[in-house]
């Protein structure tokens, strides 16, 4: 059936809906040419209508080793073409049954160029998946449904689980963790044990873990100040790492300020340069929030990656303790593995030695 | 890390003339390069020898040589300007082979040269294949088993430890030359002694096939700070097997999972760390389709076809990003072009899907083998651009300009389904056609075709959609959603009207009248997410939005490009569009350029104001006309395709600036351009234009044999051919053309004379003539194959004066505005035109170079209304230059087995190069040796003539005997020498003794050919002389099809022997009247 997406700025883009189901959400683009089924099983995008720069969706289908989480916690996606028959050996089912299983709301044959063009020049803002035929007063209602805030809890692991390993113990707060992180701290060697994001430092560290591991996730940062406490608490007590949300809210903890990108940096090609060598590699990125630089002066905290296009803050490391986080995802899925080098350097923060010595 | 502050100057090199495998996309990356070269103040020095390229304008480096590329010819000139580096990845492999030349043999380091970008060693590393496999086994890269062997007998013993299928490719070529898949010890044989011939360095690599698995590219750029990217990534609709340069491809890849895209654009970037490329490199992998396993196929450390496609797929300069990463800077200090705020260092997003076509040159050589395999055979490509894949494919197929507008060809309308099956695991130029037809049938299922091409399923899918729609379409009435469907499905008007049994007109308006109409969307590297300054466009129905601004209130005019490079039409028109565009925008006109050649300088994203990448179709321009609305079009820069289409948008009421479309029609009309003959008192060999088989007969009885017989309306000869019987006719009528009323035929009394040709520039009222070239070869040989030289050697003052007087009153007759090019013929100091083309010709870059007449920029300023007095000039020839300029011919027949090599008047050539000096003979030697024949300087030559050509034949083996040559003849041949009192060698022929010329050749006896056909014999390949000449082209042998030329090559080498044979002088020298005295 038709469909429609309705931005809060009054902007209207046509195409057909899925499965008829209603949606709100903020809206955001990623402008990644490949690894849609990663992106819809990203917690980070919990709550958010996500559309895709690239128009050719579907085409290999979804198999269940690529899901980043437990499920698509994503509120909405609008994409251009929806592939009905995928091609590729690992192949499981077709993106519109998964789709129809997650129960995610999708619209279609959208012009999603147009879209993105509109939250570039607008910066991201609400918006509502509706059938064609709805009524004034049925928008308005969609339009009038809060954005979810609360969306860390709804994301983490209700309980905690072990990874487990030879290696050193690593507690990893999971505010809405990619499973792809998880593997690549365990691939490195790292026994993990994955906490919810409410556990207190207390908790965390009668673990007496050798390293801390605070993950990406959804939101806002700001929203969650009760967990910005407990990290305050943990910051020098041991080996710390953080990316994305684990990356601004270890800034927050020692005193720096976020704010709100425009439209965010959403895709597998974000150029980052690392200041301590001066190499610049791509990365694969999601956030919509950014520390402030300004707000880093007079704090025992280094810039030590920007991002190349516009110069935001992208990683940051202690000035003494053994503590570094980024803004990105060296985890990748989706996008490129020109960062992995990071989990090498927490590695050899927690154990002293270079990884494979 | 900043711009390295030693270099100065800077030497590039660039890649010769256009053959199969190096076409158009090297101007594109030479003038890129040294442009950005030229911005950072650099003082640059080009050398090329091909002068049909934008990039030996002498305002595109600040010393241009047109030179041959020998490694004596760059000695000289780096002896001569003393260049601090040489930047040799922009040029090809012919750069690229000859900068390792002038490096192994002490050159660059004699003259204090520094290589720019990649090195020596990483190239070696790279393009050695046993350097290559060890480099890759260090980085646990995998590659298919292999061996390198030098002799058959490793080979068979490789082959027999790991079985078949096996490719066999040589080491150091280009476009694959020599290379095959072997099924057999026999196949095997065969392929490995051709591949070790072509091999520069006497090696073939033998490998597993992995035919059938999944082909895919990257495009990956490093810095000399270790920063890298990947441009974008390919796939390739045909699985391996098929020479990428001859497969359809698609970016990015669609069937690829981000795991699969990922891990091979890992390994692209560990492979270009690990040798160490600065600049662009390329490289291809095989992915097994069931699996992740994989083997890197190649590695091209340098700018190559693919960049060239990579980077209009994109939008990324590649070539350019190259040259400043040679000159030291890294990614995060180069400017992204596009977007003009962030950086070269990141990765484009496409939110498109494009497509790329190979334009095949079977229409020119029908009796070549149509297989596609590891051989190239593609002269060209046409890409497009849409939202979805139906759509891009689509706008690919009729871009080709090979008759068919849809995946559909008429001649398998008549196929029955089991000829269509067989056809099926055929691959060939027509399979995609033949799989279309066969989904459009439901003969076979997805499956099934899957199973014999091996073609992703996903590619078949969407070929079945297109079919489907195509299907609904014939069922009934034409509904908004149905047409909308269809548009969707990428179906032209003229496809939609084709299968609904309309006309093209009735569906265009219907459509209007429905409101469906494209939207227009941009290129920007970067899927919207930044603002972007290009303006660089294609068309899609698959969407809302139409982001082009036409607002502009300066006055706007279009420019038509040329399209694909095939034989006949060249980078020469694309040449021609650029500077109509540059024209344009210096007179302050908005430049709009309709084009879809990816290869091309046209199809950069800064050459015009606007660029759109479609189609050359009467829809598709107009409905960008619809859009933009400019003031006009001009079409007689883009050769055949442009004035083609000049009729369509003129009817539609659009204004064609220049020669106006009742003017083309009286030049290419046959019966009309009679009375304009007549009217102007011009004589032209007699002839008639005839309708059916019958009238061709009477007609050509009449004029008398032998007859020139050709199609109308054709470019380069297509389908010409010179008969000298009714039998032959009678045979040429059936084989070669359809004539109907239509479709008219023209048969014309064949001329044996001087051929001149001239291109003019009028207004309608003066007529300025820059130059008169003067034809080696006599009639009968195409224009586009002959030896041009200007000015004219052996005219008479009367024949000249008649020539201009003649220009001068056809260009008035014909209202000419702009340029026009005449062929002439002289016979016994009498003057006959052959043909009026109202257009720019092949010949314009040469002669505008050579004469310093920017004949371009002067033709458009007239078409756009300007009187020449306005513009400075006056009536007239041009007074000649001191020097002479000789225009050669280049052939790609290596890459085509089963073509016949003779000259006729089917133009055979891909390419050309120039020779220029004060002397004849040396500037003929530059353009024979540019053309790269290996004129022997003594040995053996072999004469074969036909009888008609025995007399003249005598004189001319005289003279070679005088020089010192050893001459051997067949028995007919040698008869007519011996008469001379000279020694021939008598050599069988082949039915007189086993092969014995062809071994003859084969051990290296011979060292030149002089050969010329008995009247038709060519047509046959099973002929002896068809199978000499075959023997020389594969052993790389001189082998002169027309006296004509083997009296210049006795010249040359005359000339040899009293001067020096390598003396050089920058163009800006040579117009600027620099040294005389050389």
């Amino acid at each position: 059936m038709k469909g429609k997406l309705i931005l809060e700025d009054g902007s209207v883009f046509t195409g057909t809906l899925l499965n008829n189901i209603k949606a709100t959400g903020e809206v955001v683009f990623n402008t990644g040419m490949t690894g849609y089924q990663e992106i819809l099983t990203d917690p980070s995008y919990c709550r958010q209508i996500v559309t895709l720069t690239f128009p050719l969706i579907g085409n290999y289908g979804v198999a269940e080793k690529f899901m980043q989480s437990r499920r698509s916690f994503v509120n909405g996606f609008v994409i251009g073409e929806l592939c009905d028959e995928g091609s590729n050996w690992q192949l499981q089912s077709e993106l519109a049954d998964f789709l129809t299983r997650q129960g995610v709301p999708c619209l279609y044959n959208v012009d999603t160029r147009a879209v993105t063009r509109r939250i570039r020049s607008v910066g991201c803002m609400k918006g509502i998946i509706v059938p064609e035929d709805a009524t004034k007063t049925e928008i308005d209602e969609l339009f009038a449904v809060p954005i979810k805030k609360e969306v860390v809890q709804e994301v983490t692991t209700p309980e905690v689980y072990k990874m487990e390993n030879d290696g050193p113990d690593v507690v990893v707060m999971d505010f809405g963790i990619k499973q792809n992180i998880l593997n690549s701290l365990h691939n490195l060697g790292c026994n993990l044990t994955v906490v919810p994001a409410h556990t207190s430092a207390e908790e965390v560290l009668a673990m007496n873990p050798d390293g801390i591991f605070l993950s990406n996730g959804p939101g806002d940062p700001k929203d969650v100040p009760e967990v910005i406490a407990e990290v305050k608490k943990l910051i020098g007590k041991k080996p710390m790492f953080g990316i994305c949300l684990g990356h601004q809210l270890i800034s927050l903890a020692l005193g720096a300020n976020t704010y709100k990108l425009k439209f965010g940096h959403r895709g597998s090609n974000q150029p980052v340069k690392n200041l301590l060598n001066g190499r610049v590699h791509i990365s694969s990125q999601n956030h919509g929030y950014a520390v402030d630089e300004e707000s880093l002066k007079n704090l025992p905290l280094e810039v030590t990656h920007i991002n190349v296009n516009d110069g935001t803050v992208e990683g940051l490391r202690h000035k003494t303790l053994p503590l570094f986080c980024v803004q990105y995802h060296p985890e990748a899925s989706p996008g490129p593995d020109d960062n992995m080098y990071l989990f090498d350097q927490f590695w050899t923060m927690l154990t002293g030695s270079k990884k494979g010595e | 890390m900043p711009k390295k502050e030693n270099i100065k100057k800077v030497l590039v090199i660039g890649s010769g003339p256009i053959i199969i495998g190096q076409a158009a996309e090297f101007d594109y990356a030479g003038s890129q390069a040294c442009r950005a070269l030229k911005e950072e103040g650099l003082e640059v020095v080009l050398v090329n020898s091909n002068p049909a390229t934008i990039m030996t304008d002498t305002h595109m480096a600040d010393r241009v040589y047109i030179e041959p590329l020998t490694v004596e010819f760059l000695e000289e000139i780096i002896s001569k300007e003393r260049p601090d580096g040489l930047l040799a990845t922009l040029g090809g492999q012919a750069g690229l082979n000859l900068a390792v030349k002038l490096s192994e043999q002490g050159i660059l380091e004699k003259y204090e040269v520094e290589l720019l970008g990649t090195s020596l060693e990483a190239i070696e590393r790279a393009e050695d294949r046993e350097l290559f496999k060890e480099t890759m086994n260090k980085l646990g890269e995998p590659i298919p088993e292999s061996t390198i062997v030098e002799d058959v007998a490793s080979a068979v013993a490789f082959a027999n430890e790991i079985g078949y299928p096996l490719i066999v490719r040589p080491a150091y070529t280009m476009g694959g030359t020599g290379g095959g898949i072997a099924e057999s010890e026999d196949e095997l044989i065969d392929i490995v002694i051709k591949g070790l011939k072509y091999s520069m360095i006497g090696q073939v690599l033998i490998e597993r096939s992995v035919a059938g698995w999944k082909e895919i590219e990257y495009e990956v750029m490093r810095d000399g700070n270790d920063n890298c990217i990947t441009v974008c990534n390919m796939e390739n609709f045909d699985p391996v097997g098929v020479h990428t340069g001859d497969s359809i491809v698609v970016a990015p890849s669609q069937t690829l999972t981000d795991h699969e895209y990922q891990m091979l654009r890992s390994a692209s970037i560990r492979i270009i760390r690990e040798l160490g490329i600065e600049g662009g490199c390329n490289a291809q992998y095989a992915l097994d389709p069931n699996s992740n396993q994989y083997y890197v196929i190649e590695v091209n450390p340098r700018v190559s076809r693919s960049s060239a496609l990579a980077s209009k797929a994109t939008g990324y300069p590649i070539a350019k990003v190259s040259a400043k990463i040679a000159i030291g800077y890294s990614l995060d200090e180069i400017t992204n072009a596009v977007t003009q705020k962030t950086k070269a260092c990141f990765e484009p997003a496409l939110d498109y899907c494009v497509v790329k076509f190979p334009r095949w040159p079977f229409d020119k050589f029908v009796y070549a083998d149509k297989t596609l395999g590891t051989q190239m055979k593609a002269t060209g490509e046409v890409m497009s651009i849409d939202r979805n894949f139906e759509g891009a494919i689509l706008k690919a197929v009729r871009s080709l300009e090979i008759g068919v507008h849809r995946l559909h060809m008429d001649k398998m309308d008549g196929w029955n389904d089991d000829k269509l099956i067989k056809h099926l695991s055929r691959c060939n130029d027509e399979r995609i056609f033949v799989v279309a037809e066969a989904l459009r049938r439901g003969i076979c299922t997805v499956d099934e075709i899957h199973n014999v091409t091996k073609i992703d399923k996903w590619f078949l899918r969407k070929i079945k959609h297109i079919t489907d729609v195509e299907n609904e379409l014939k069922e009934g009435v034409i509904t908004p959603k149905l047409m909308l469907k269809a548009k969707d499905a990428g179906l032209a008007d003229r496809s939609i009207a084709e299968v609904a049994g309309k006309t093209p007109d009735e569906i265009r308006t219907l459509r209007k009248t429905m409101n469906i109409l494209p939207c227009y969307k941009m290129v920007d590297t970067c899927a919207a997410e930044f603002e972007a300054a290009t303006p660089y466009y294609y068309s899609t129905f698959h969407a809302q939005e139409d982001e082009v601004d036409t607002s502009s209130k300066r006055r706007k005019v279009m420019v038509l490009g040329s399209g694909p490079i095939r034989i006949g039409q060249g980078v020469e028109f694309d040449y021609c569009s650029v500077h109509s565009v540059w024209a344009l925008r210096d007179m302050g006109i908005e430049a709009i350029i309709v084009n879809n050649n990816p290869e091309t300088v046209s199809t950069d994203f800064d050459i015009s104001d606007r660029l759109y990448f479609e189609p050359l179709t009467a829809e598709d321009v107009l409905n960008i006309i619809d859009k933009e609305k400019p003031e006009g079009v001009i079409v007689q820069f883009g050769g055949q395709t442009a004035i083609n289409l000049a009729g369509a948008l003129s009817k539609a009421g659009v204004k064609v600036f220049g020669t106006s479309v009742d003017d083309i029609d009286r030049a290419e009309d046959r019966e009309r351009f009679d009375e304009v003959l007549t009217q102007a008192h011009i004589p032209r060999p007699k002839g008639i234009s005839v309708t059916s088989q019958e009238e061709a007969i009477s007609g050509a009885a009449d004029i008398g044999y032998p007859v020139m017989v050709r199609p109308s309306y054709v470019l380069g000869g297509r389908a010409m051919e010179i008969v000298y019987n009714e039998d032959e006719l009678r045979d040429y009528m059936g084989r070669a053309v359809q004539v109907t009323p239509d479709h008219p035929v023209l048969v014309d009394r064949y001329m044996q004379g001087t051929e001149v040709e001239v291109d003019a520039i009028s207004d309608g009222i003066d007529v300025v003539i820059p130059g008169i070239m003067e034809h080696v070869e006599r009639a009968g040989v195409h224009s586009g194959d002959s030896i041009a030289v200007y000015p004219p050697q052996t005219l008479s003052s009367k024949v000249i004066y008649t020539i201009i007087d003649y220009t001068k009153r056809l260009a008035v007759g014909l209202h000419v505005k702009g340029l026009m090019n005449i062929q002439y013929v002289v016979v016994n100091d009498e003057v006959y035109v052959i043909e009026v083309n109202p257009r720019s010709s092949r010949t314009v870059p040469f002669l505008s170079k050579v004469t310093d007449v920017q004949m371009v920029d002067v033709a458009t300023q007239v078409a756009l209304g300007a009187s020449l007095k306005e513009l400075g000039f006056h009536s007239g020839l041009v007074p000649p230059k001191p020097y002479v300029a000789v225009k050669a011919p280049v052939f790609s027949f290596n890459k085509m087995a089963d073509v016949d090599i003779s000259l006729g008047p089917e133009m055979k050539s891909t390419g050309e190069v120039m020779g220029i000096d004060y002397h004849y003979a040396r500037a003929l030697y530059k353009a024979i040796t540019g053309a790269g024949m290996n004129i022997p300087l003594n040995g053996c030559i072999l004469f074969t003539v036909a009888n008609k050509d025995k007399e003249e034949m005598k004189q001319l083996a005289k003279a070679f005997s005088e020089l010192g040559f050893k001459l051997v003849a067949t028995s007919g041949s040698a008869k007519a020498i011996q008469e001379m009192g000279i020694d021939a060698e008598v050599v069988g022929k082949m039915h007189e003794r086993s092969a014995d010329i062809i071994q003859m050749i084969k051990k290296g006896s011979i060292h030149m050919v002089i050969n010329t056909m008995t009247q038709n014999q060519g047509k046959n390949v099973a002929n002896d002389g068809f199978k000499i000449r075959r023997a020389t082209v594969e052993h790389a042998i001189p082998c002169l099809t027309s006296l004509d030329t083997a009296w210049e090559v006795l010249r040359v080498l005359s000339f040899m022997r009293e001067r020096r044979l390598v003396y050089s002088l920058a163009i800006q020298d040579y117009v600027g009247g620099g040294d005389e005295l050389a």
